[in-house]
């Protein structure tokens, strides 16, 4: 039967406007922006509103419970190299988090690969390089055949990962053996937690980062602005550097003064752990934001038959993601590691992944796939960082600590939940 | 509104006999269709009669079983959705295909992404789909950096169509373009559906809805259970006959000689 479609709705009288596009021009202005965001926030999509809510809100309320504790430069350099393994390992996650998958094992793969290393160090008295190119070789290893066994057979990540969770916690046991613990003794790695950076060429590198962020934003604008396509004002790229140079400029003094307990030493400067997750940091942001790599990740994340249809293939994607995802677990692994100077067989397990998703979800990654940046690992790693530390400071009850944590992991994901419904209810 | 250059010319895009099964049941059986440069031809059927599997089938998605596909006179084979890109064949999905979370300008280019080495060259790119979409006259998008989560259905429905000319494509295939639209949305698609053949491309479009096929259309191709009962300048049929056609397969003297029920 040829069923006569018939019109019901007018969803947009047309011709009203003769003037097309006429957003773009709007936006230039402080006003539109602002608007702008007004708009998106109400429509669902809350950016790192929450995370930095989130950030002052912790950090007031244990500044008021520790006043003589929290705030000091020993303590924020130690929530620093608290939140890096953190953050390294949900910078991988959110790749995965971005296709609507999940890696319930990337916790274990640290250790494992954590385990690969120290035992190449202590065993065969490998240098630095050779064992952190082994972890990261094993981390991609083992992301390949998680990502096959998603992406080729089509298991669901979910399942694929539990089981692997379990297995993996297996092979640190075999690799770590009976002595139950590795030390780890290379100055090198060691030193990405337990060494710093001269005072003056902190400064110097700070400085230097401002400079490059301020070039880069600069000059975006101005090749936006000379060819006519949308771009935003000014006083807006401008105020965003001026952020990141505060930003950096306070944590480089907080961590350049001399936190030593007793006057007798000086204990000062940048934990090397901070230029390895700010440079990971910029190259994962450049690779997702700027590359076709990144944004076929996008594309299959919000719509994989969209992704499929236009040529994209959907599967080499998933296991790239899954390999660099298990990367980047090898990276927090060792990072995980230097802190503790040793790998145990219970490295990586525990409520390491919890964390890792927790600060993924909390940044502003979507559980639902389609929607997330790399900074969101950063921006949520420092809230667990400061929930774990604060309490650790409170001196709350193991029990508690569980509680809590697991508490504010559900909290972010309901807030992404119900983004996500709103964004839906907007949408018709 | 016929074309009457079209019908000397000849066809762009031609199949032969083709075949296609998914398992044991067979879609299409020989199915002939040719589709002719700056011609809207309307590929009408009954619902299962082939329609979607027909232009999935022309784009590679699901590659035929058996026949010929020749383009521009050339057998060519088509095995996935860049082998029909790459001869400019672009098909617009009645699920649009579009990736909610990516913005307008990012859906056009969508799988194939201008860089400057392995840098994404986002200026060229906005100026090609401004550019495009101005050639079109869409006046009803606010910005082209949208998301395209925050379009409504009809503006979906013009990025999605925008997107397919965007790449020099010879032949547009439109699936119920109109469906699911509001008048004045209507009327712009199918003004967007004439300039499209105005401007050289063959256009395939697909719809139920008689009085769009008659209004917009220079040939008409029924379906009618996996079979081509007619392909035809819309000139020598009216609209009763259209509609025998995808209900019975047959009218008069055109449409199938036998039909057998239980294909």
């Amino acid at each position: 039967m040829a069923s006569e479609i018939v019109p019901t709705s007018d969803l947009e009288p047309g011709g009203a406007a003769p003037s097309g596009f006429e957003g773009d021009r709007s936006s230039g202005s402080l006003g539109g922006v602002v608007r702008g965001y007004v708009d998106r926030l109400r429509g669902g999509d809350l950016g790192a509103l929450p995370a930095v809510l989130g950030i002052v809100v912790l950090t007031l309320l244990f500044y008021a419970l520790r006043p003589e504790t929290f705030l000091t430069p020993l303590n924020i350099t130690n929530l620093i190299i608290q939140a890096a393994p953190i953050t390294l390992l949900a910078m991988g996650l959110v790749w995965i988090l971005l296709l609507g998958d999940i890696d319930l094992s990337a916790g274990v793969v640290s250790g494992v690969c954590a385990a690969v290393s120290a035992q190449l160090l202590a065993q065969q008295g490998a240098p630095w390089w050779v064992a952190v190119l082994a972890a990261l070789v094993t981390g991609a290893v083992i992301g390949l055949f998680t990502g096959t066994l998603v992406a080729l057979i089509g298991i669901p990540s979910f399942v694929v990962t539990l089981a692997l969770f379990l297995a993996f916690q297996g092979v640190t046991l075999r690799v770590i053996g009976q002595g139950g613990t590795v030390p780890i003794r290379d100055e090198t790695i060691r030193g990405l937690t337990n060494s710093y950076i001269p005072v003056g060429a902190g400064w110097a590198l700070a400085a230097a980062v401002i400079a490059a962020y301020a070039v880069l934003q600069l000059n975006r604008w101005r090749t936006q602005r000379s060819k006519g396509l949308d771009s935003q004002p000014l006083i807006v790229v401008v105020g965003r550097i001026v952020l990141i140079a505060v930003i950096v400029l306070v944590l480089t003094g907080i961590l350049n003064a001399d936190r030593a307990l007793s006057r007798a030493v000086e204990l000062q400067g940048i934990p090397y752990a901070i230029p390895v997750v700010v440079l990971l940091l910029l190259v994962l942001t450049f690779l997702l934001g700027r590359t076709t790599f990144g944004r076929h990740v996008y594309a299959v994340g919000g719509n994989s038959e969209a992704a499929r249809r236009a040529g994209i293939s959907v599967t080499r994607i998933r296991i790239l993601v899954f390999m660099l995802s298990s990367s980047m677990a090898a990276v927090s692994g060792l990072v995980a590691a230097a802190r503790l100077s040793s790998v145990t067989p219970g490295s990586g397990g525990g409520n390491t992944l919890l964390y890792a998703v927790g600060a993924a979800v909390i940044g502003g990654t979507s559980l639902f796939g389609g929607r997330g940046r790399i900074r969101d690992a950063v921006l949520g790693g420092l809230v667990i960082a400061i929930i774990d530390n604060g309490l650790g400071l409170l001196q709350v009850s193991a029990y508690l600590n569980y509680i809590i944590t697991g508490g504010v992991l559900l909290l972010a994901a309901s807030v992404d939940a119900l983004a996500r419904r709103r964004a839906a209810a907007g949408k018709s | 509104m016929t074309v009457p250059h079209a019908e000397g010319g000849s066809p762009i895009l031609e199949l032969r006999g083709v075949d296609k099964s998914f398992g044991a049941v067979q879609v299409l059986h020989g199915v002939d269709l040719k589709i002719f440069p700056g011609t809207v031809t309307a590929l009408v059927g009954d619902n299962g009669a082939g329609k979607s599997t027909l232009i999935k089938s022309i784009a590679g998605i699901h590659p035929i079983d058996g026949g010929q596909i020749l383009f521009d006179g050339e057998p060519v084979s088509i095995a996935g959705p860049r082998d029909s890109a790459a001869l400019g064949l672009e098909v617009v999905y009645q699920d649009l295909a579009l990736a909610d979370n990516l913005d307008v300008v990012q859906n056009m280019f969508l799988g194939r992404e201008r860089k400057h080495g392995i840098i994404l060259d986002e200026a060229s790119m906005e100026q090609a789909a401004r550019e495009t979409l101005a050639k079109l006259s869409v006046r009803t998008l606010k910005s082209v950096r949208q998301l395209v989560s925050s379009l409504s259905g009809g503006q979906r429905q013009t990025v999605a169509i925008a997107k397919a000319v965007l790449w020099d494509s010879k032949v547009v295939i439109l699936d119920e373009p109109t469906a699911a639209l509001g008048v004045a949305q209507t009327r712009q698609v199918l003004d967007l559906v004439r300039r499209l053949a105005d401007t050289g491309h063959a256009v395939v479009f697909i719809s139920h809805n008689m009085v769009d096929v008659f209004e917009v259309s220079d040939r008409v191709a029924a379906l009618y259970l996996g079979r081509m009962a007619a392909d035809v300048p819309i000139s020598t049929v009216d609209r009763a006959q259209v509609i025998e056609l995808i209900t019975a397969g047959r009218s008069g003297d055109i449409g199938l000689a036998h039909i057998s029920e239980g294909v």
